[in-house]
């Protein structure tokens, strides 16, 4: 759970994230929107389908991973937001094509 | 004195540990003698493919010999998991050589209407292919794809739990596993071998060299001779993917783990571990060809090992003239053969009748004497 | 400073924008070396400095004056000539120093005739029970996310572990306006008898004073249990409470929604060891490094390493090292004479020495313990593929020597993370297992490519006839 400390002068975006709109910040990372709407998890493992989120925000552990723009295995610590930008969680393994 | 051991095999890789364990299955002491954790192993870098369907061109017992592999992988498989219930997720669809040209599958029906055609050989079963025949049975390749060749034997497996199963099963059958034990000279001592490695050495009535690149340095030692070159090979490794290819490719395959593997270059005289990016991007090229929906997977890792490559590409396997009792077992297919080094090569090492029982694959085909 | 367009060929390449990296380009440039700098974030400053040119106001304030001293080294890279790349992963350098780098999608490359690597650390591995709950994560982590999104744990929030960054994330938690209900401090006390020796040195430094200042603000304020000898976080789907034990005395348990965990920074080691450099163990701060000279040399006669890469000394330090070896390329490439580099490197040479020297207390001190280094049990090892520790004990149990052979075993270190996360848990597993050295076992070979990348970016890159003679079979 986290929230904002403090209001950056910089534009809001509005991202989708599993259908749903989020409204964040133009230099939030996918991760940090995800954390500042109250998500904690990202996607399920590869071997037993488990629950996992961001876990080093710096592009090092690989647990951040999600679908954008249906473009499956993005890290969402890596990748900046966009206005428009699809974001879904990403199931088990990728998928061929997404 | 009655040496420790009855036969120490020297090489821990795919070879080595399956006539290990085929030996120590049937009561014998066995040591396996592997080098360290930083040992070059081919083993580990393999495309876990059960291949029929290449080979045996000039040595038609070959074909014979790894289709006879392929028909043990079965019962291999339950064998491996009631001793270790490690699962060798084998599977066997056929498998297919994907041609990005005309010239490719034109040298592809060539190669494989010149095996059928030798003399000796018990014909092969295949198909060659059309785009729209293979689209049938893998509907996700490209419009590059111009055909292939089809050979309903083939198959693959897991060749990671390969390893791990015939390790564990050669433990459970009592063999003895001794890591840190590179050989540094081999003799013939009294009426065995004694073996001087780094922790000492290790005696044992017989001896078999299955050490990969590294025969040919320790094969004169005892009357042998190993005939093997390294030859590179890289293959590229994605990340795990839901199932989607269940067909084996000699270049694209998909672990049932999921994982996609793309390969299979070959580079003579190259002794480098170090990946070339030049070849990993042309397997890249073709693999995003033949399976366009791979554009965007990530690659995690990549290896660079030397294959064993015996002189002609056929394994070779025979026992020291000079010396009774030592033997040679080389080749690049410790895969597929798995299973006939685990039970058939392992029973005639322990009869002393490799060399009669199996004389086509001995090393003195490379005589410069012989003419063929 | 430039972004576009790009040389084909540089002087000197120098790859991450933390301390080390921004110090070291704008040294280099200065110097009349044609720099390239190439970083994956959008933004320079690293980790620690990380989203510092683009912090709000009130940001800066919260993290402290040592985060801010990063726009001083911002400010240098953007007055120099050094080109910058932002958004660029590097993947792969070859033999022939041809880096090439994912960039807006697509591979790019340049050479350079020397390389600096400038990729820092990252924090050590923390294998307990239940780390890979979600709600569990790094103190770097909640660090980011205070620094680049202003955004700051609430609910029940919960540290763990030791070292200094635990402290100043938790200073800066306070100042930001959250609370932190507790945190579990895995400090051994018997650390501190080895550590004492140290102490005066350490006393001396600009170090102690700010540290000393910190722990007090935070100690004010915070719960703080020491001596914390079992940690697990647990939880169905996500984290629901941290239960820690002190000796002997029975688990107690406390309701959380945010545990964050700290043992140290270890150097991240992908760039250097895949390029064929010579590792070695720091057996002080129990992590492998590249070997290194004074001036950041490594074995490779074209490679440096700077900053916390070579061995984890804080950011001044990182700095300093960056000058360093930007006067030692200068250098090497002929633009300056030995005499010159000596001279301008003195002041930072005996001002890193004695911060390094004046860092061994800390290091001893937050030793972190053995069984937060060695896990047992269902404790997950390698998080990509979910092995446990169990499994690879009996791995070492049946004779596998280390790291490489079991990586194919039990697949550990083949996910995405490339053994970033597992790397050194599965070394010390297996110096604890065989009772020898993690420096005997040794670590994962690392290679190409360093981060993952698209089969359509690396089908990118360029090949010729050797490449077609070695894959297309006629």
């Amino acid at each position: 759970m986290f929230r904002r400390f403090t209001d950056r002068p910089v534009p809001d975006v509005t991202i989708l994230v599993d259908g749903a709109r989020i409204t964040t910040k133009a230099s939030d990372s996918v991760a940090a929107a995800m954390f500042a709407a109250g998500m904690s998890s990202c996607r399920s493992t590869v071997v037993e389908g488990r629950a996992r989120g961001p876990y080093c925000m710096m592009g090092v552990c690989f647990d951040c991973l999600v679908v954008i723009d249906g473009v499956g295995s993005r890290q969402g610590c890596m990748t900046r937001v966009r206005d428009g930008m699809v974001v879904e969680t990403q199931d088990g393994r990728r998928e061929l094509g997404r | 004195m009655r040496p420790e051991y009855d036969i120490a095999v020297i090489g821990g890789g795919l070879v080595g540990t399956a006539i290990a364990y085929g030996l120590a299955k049937t009561g014998q002491r066995v040591a396996l003698l592997d080098e360290d954790d930083r040992a070059r192993r081919a083993s580990v870098a393999n495309f876990s493919l059960i291949w029929v369907q290449t080979k045996g061109l000039g040595m038609p017992e070959y074909s014979d010999w790894s289709r006879g592999a392929a028909d043990l992988w079965p019962a291999f498989c339950d064998e491996i998991a009631a001793l270790t219930d490690i699962d060798l997720a084998f599977t066997r669809p056929g498998g297919f050589h994907l041609c990005l040209s005309d010239a490719e599958l034109e040298a592809r029906a060539s190669h494989l209407a010149r095996i059928n055609a030798q003399p000796a050989i018990t014909q092969l079963p295949y198909e060659i292919l059309g785009h729209n025949a293979v689209r049938e049975m893998m509907p996700d390749i490209g419009p590059d794809v111009v055909g292939a060749s089809y050979c309903p034997l083939d198959g693959q497996c897991n060749s990671m739990r390969l390893f791990w199963g015939l390790h564990t099963g050669f433990g459970r059958v009592g063999g003895h596993y001794l890591s840190n034990h590179r050989v540094s000279t081999l003799a013939a001592r009294d009426s065995g071998f004694v073996a001087s490695t780094d922790a000492g050495p290790i005696a044992a009535g017989k001896v078999v060299i299955a050490a990969g690149n590294d025969s040919q340095r320790l094969a004169p030692m005892v009357g042998l001779n190993a005939q093997v070159r390294p030859q590179r090979g890289q293959v590229l490794v994605t990340e795990r993917m839901k199932p989607f290819l269940h067909y084996p490719t000699i270049t694209v395959r998909q672990a049932d783990e999921g994982s996609v593997m793309l390969g299979d270059s070959i580079e003579e005289g190259n002794p480098s571990l170090m990946v070339g990016t030049d070849v990993l991007a042309k397997m890249a090229d073709r693999a995003m060809r033949m399976f366009p929906g791979l554009g965007n997977v990530n690659i995690v890792r990549t290896w660079s090992a030397q294959r064993v490559m015996t002189k002609d590409g056929c394994p070779v396997y025979d026992e020291s003239r000079e010396h009774r009792g030592a033997f040679i077992a080389n080749c690049h297919s410790g895969v597929t053969l798995a299973p006939r080094h685990a039970q058939t090569l392992a029973s005639l090492i322990a009869a002393s009748r490799v060399s009669t029982e199996l004389p086509v694959f001995g090393t003195g085909r490379f005589d410069v004497s012989t003419v063929h | 400073m430039t972004t576009q367009p790009l040389r084909d060929r540089y002087d000197l390449a120098v790859i991450g924008a933390g301390p080390a990296g921004l110090a070291a380009a704008a040294t280099a440039a200065r110097l009349g070396l044609s720099t390239v700098l190439l970083d994956e974030q959008p933004s320079p400053g690293g980790q620690i400095y990380r989203g510092i040119a683009e912090a709000a106001a009130a940001t800066r304030a919260a993290l402290g004056a040592d985060y801010r001293h990063g726009q001083t080294l911002v400010d240098g890279l953007a007055s120099s000539k050094a080109d910058y790349v932002a958004g660029a992963t590097v993947f792969d350098i070859s033999p022939a120093s041809r880096i090439a780098f994912l960039s807006g999608g697509h591979a790019r490359a340049v050479s350079a005739q020397r390389i600096i690597v400038a990729t820092g650390g990252q924090e050590r591995p923390f294998p307990i029970e239940g780390w890979t709950l979600p709600g569990v994560m790094t103190a770097g982590a909640a660090q980011i996310l205070l620094k680049q999104a202003d955004l700051v744990p609430s609910g029940r929030v919960v540290l763990a572990g030791t070292g200094p960054l635990l402290w100043l994330l938790a200073a800066q938690i306070l100042r930001a306006g959250g609370t932190i209900d507790a945190i579990l401090e895995t400090t051994e006390r018997r650390n501190w008898r080895v550590a004492l020796r140290h102490l005066p040195r350490f006393l001396a430094s600009a170090y102690a004073a700010k540290g000393l200042a910190l722990l007090a603000e935070v100690r004010r304020k915070v719960r703080v249990v020491s001596g914390v000898s079992h940690l697990r976080a647990v939880g169905g789907v996500g984290l629901e409470g941290v239960a820690y034990r002190i000796g002997g005395a029975t688990e107690t348990v406390i309701p959380a929604d945010t545990l964050l965990l700290h043992q140290g920074v270890v150097p991240s080691l992908h760039l250097p060891d895949a390029l064929g450099c010579s590792i070695m163990w720091n057996s002080l701060q129990r992590a492998f490094q590249p070997e290194v000279d004074d001036w950041g040399a490594t074995s490779l006669d074209h490679i440096a390493v700077a900053g916390d890469g070579s061995g984890i000394g804080g950011a001044q330090s990182a700095a300093r090292r960056g000058r360093i070896a930007a006067l030692d390329a200068a250098f090497r490439l002929g633009l300056i004479d030995q005499p010159s580099r000596d001279h301008a490197a003195q002041r930072d040479l005996k001002a890193l020495a004695r911060d390094l020297k004046a860092r061994r207390f800390l290091d001893v001190l937050y030793d972190p313990p053995e069984q937060f280094r060695v896990p047992t049990g269902d404790t997950i090892v390698c998080r990509c593929e979910e092995v446990s520790a169990r499994r690879i004990e009996a791995v070492i149990a049946q004779g596998v020597l280390g790291p490489n052979q079991i990586k194919f075993f039990m697949r550990c270190g083949m996910g995405p993370c490339q053994g970033r996360l597992c790397g050194l848990t599965v070394t010390e597993m297996f110096a604890a297992g065989r009772g020898v050295s993690p420096a005997e076992v040794g670590h994962y070979r690392l290679r190409t490519p360093i981060k993952p990348v698209t089969i359509a970016e690396m089908a990118s890159l360029p090949f010729g006839a050797h490449a077609d003679k070695a894959v297309v079979r006629l």
